[in-house]
């Protein structure tokens, strides 16, 4: 059931210093971005300009110095290590450029393991991961080990990991990496539809053409939002010529 | 491009009259250039008076269709097998007003920079928006066209974060020094007193 209105991912005037004093750095500096369900943004903007600390941020892998995110209504703030370890694993799906698979488990075996890490058991992980793998187009190949595959396909097997189970928050940094235009495309296609079913996403990425795939697209400098773009208007009106 | 190559590219299909060719062009073009009918006929009317088509008695309904003739497929066949030069394209409104951004008094040229930015990605998401939902093998050609402005808004958008970063390389080392830059607006100044010189 999805819920429309609630922000899936709530960050209210999040800074994020390194080091102090002189040294200091202003990663980010009162970023605030709400994310509500069947919603994707896309975070743009130069090198250094915060894009990753707010992934990072919204993933809980790193705290804030100030401010406040909000999962699904759960400041991360307010939990303690193993309480935000669950929320990560339960709620929460990553794709990084760096895919992360682990070469001496089989895809099948890559995807299933957030579940089973969460107490699921092996059966029911398994399977949820060959629906997984079955939703990324790699019906039939869960038994490959990740040096059996194709860039595109790791890529592909990555994903599943990320959307397995009942992920409601995708974050993606720049999840085509070097794949060629047509399987980055592919890519993006399927976290459109995730996110068309429900879930909310965020993606960084540097590419204006990967960017033209999210709902919303935000712009960050030297740790500032500095722009937006407005809400797009429905594919009947933009081929109507209304929507503009 | 001319309206008349695209015309008597559909005249090439089979004869039409004027609204056949009207709804046949915007369909092939992905309703992304709107022809009204006042253009199709007056189109018509010049490719008549060289001899590229030729009209055909009146339907019952009262429409005229037009047929290509063999100067029109040879004239078709030249289009084709020349490439469009660059100079037939109109001039580039875009690099013209930042570079008079950049050196009109007062103008702040990363704003200028960020507005257009903003737009663009805005068609962008559009043309993508359109992109996913014509996922039929039919609707190919126009995925295509779609394509060719995708891939142009993000040239667009290259050339301006291309902008951005050298507008920054030209801002002067005293205004540096740390992440948390003092006054935007002060770092503009400098970047245009710069670009002056």
């Amino acid at each position: 059931m999805i819920e429309v209105g609630r922000p899936v991912l709530d960050l209210r005037d999040v800074h994020r210093t390194h080091g102090s004093g002189e040294a200091a750095v202003h990663a980010l500096r009162g970023v605030s971005l709400s994310v509500v369900p069947g919603e994707l943004v896309a975070v743009m903007g130069p090198s250094g300009s915060g894009k990753s600390t707010l992934l990072t941020l919204a993933g809980g892998l790193d705290r804030p110095t100030a401010g406040e995110v909000l999962v699904e209504g759960e400041s991360l703030g307010a939990l303690d290590r193993q309480e935000l370890a669950r929320l990560r694993r339960r709620r929460i799906g990553y794709v990084f450029q760096n895919l992360n698979l682990l070469g001496s488990l089989t895809a099948a075996e890559n995807v299933a393991l957030p579940l089973e890490l969460d107490g699921v058991g092996v059966r029911a992980a398994r399977r949820a991961a060959m629906v997984a793998l079955e939703e990324v187009g790699l019906t039939g190949l869960g038994g490959r080990f990740p040096d059996q595959m194709s860039g595109g396909q790791q890529q592909r097997v990555a994903i599943a990991r990320a959307l397995v189970g009942e992920r409601r928050l995708v974050l993606a940094d720049e999840p085509t990496g070097a794949l060629d235009s047509q399987t980055g495309e592919a890519v993006l296609h399927l976290l459109r539809r995730r996110v068309d079913a429900g879930a909310a996403g965020v993606l960084v990425t540097h590419e204006a053409r990967h960017a033209g795939w999210a709902d919303r697209v935000v712009f960050l400098r030297d740790g500032v939002m500095v722009d937006a773009t407005v809400p797009l208007p429905s594919v009947e009106q933009l081929l109507s010529g209304s929507g503009r | 491009m001319s309206i008349r190559h695209g015309l008597l590219a559909l005249l090439e299909r089979g004869q039409m009259y004027g609204y056949q060719l009207r709804a046949a062009f915007e369909e092939s073009t992905g309703s992304t250039w709107p022809l009204n009918i006042g253009q199709v006929y007056t189109t018509l009317n010049r490719l008549e008076r060289d001899g590229l088509v030729r009209p055909l008695p009146e339907h019952e309904g009262g429409q005229r269709p037009y047929e290509i003739t063999d100067a029109g497929r040879a004239d078709l066949a030249l289009w084709f097998a020349t490439p469009i030069s660059r100079a037939d394209r109109p001039r580039d409104e875009l690099s013209i007003k930042l570079a008079l951004a950049m050196t009109t008094p007062g103008v702040d040229v990363r704003t200028v920079v960020q507005t257009q930015r903003s737009a663009t990605m805005r068609t962008l998401q559009e043309l993508t928006r359109l992109k996913y939902a014509s996922d039929k093998p039919e609707d190919l050609p126009w995925r295509l066209v779609l394509d060719a402005m995708v891939f142009q808004a993000e040239a667009e958008i290259r050339w301006l974060d291309h902008c951005e970063t050298s507008l920054v390389r030209h801002r002067p080392a005293t205004s540096a020094g740390g992440v948390a830059r003092a006054g935007a607006e002060h770092a503009h100044e400098h970047t245009d007193q710069e670009i002056h010189r």
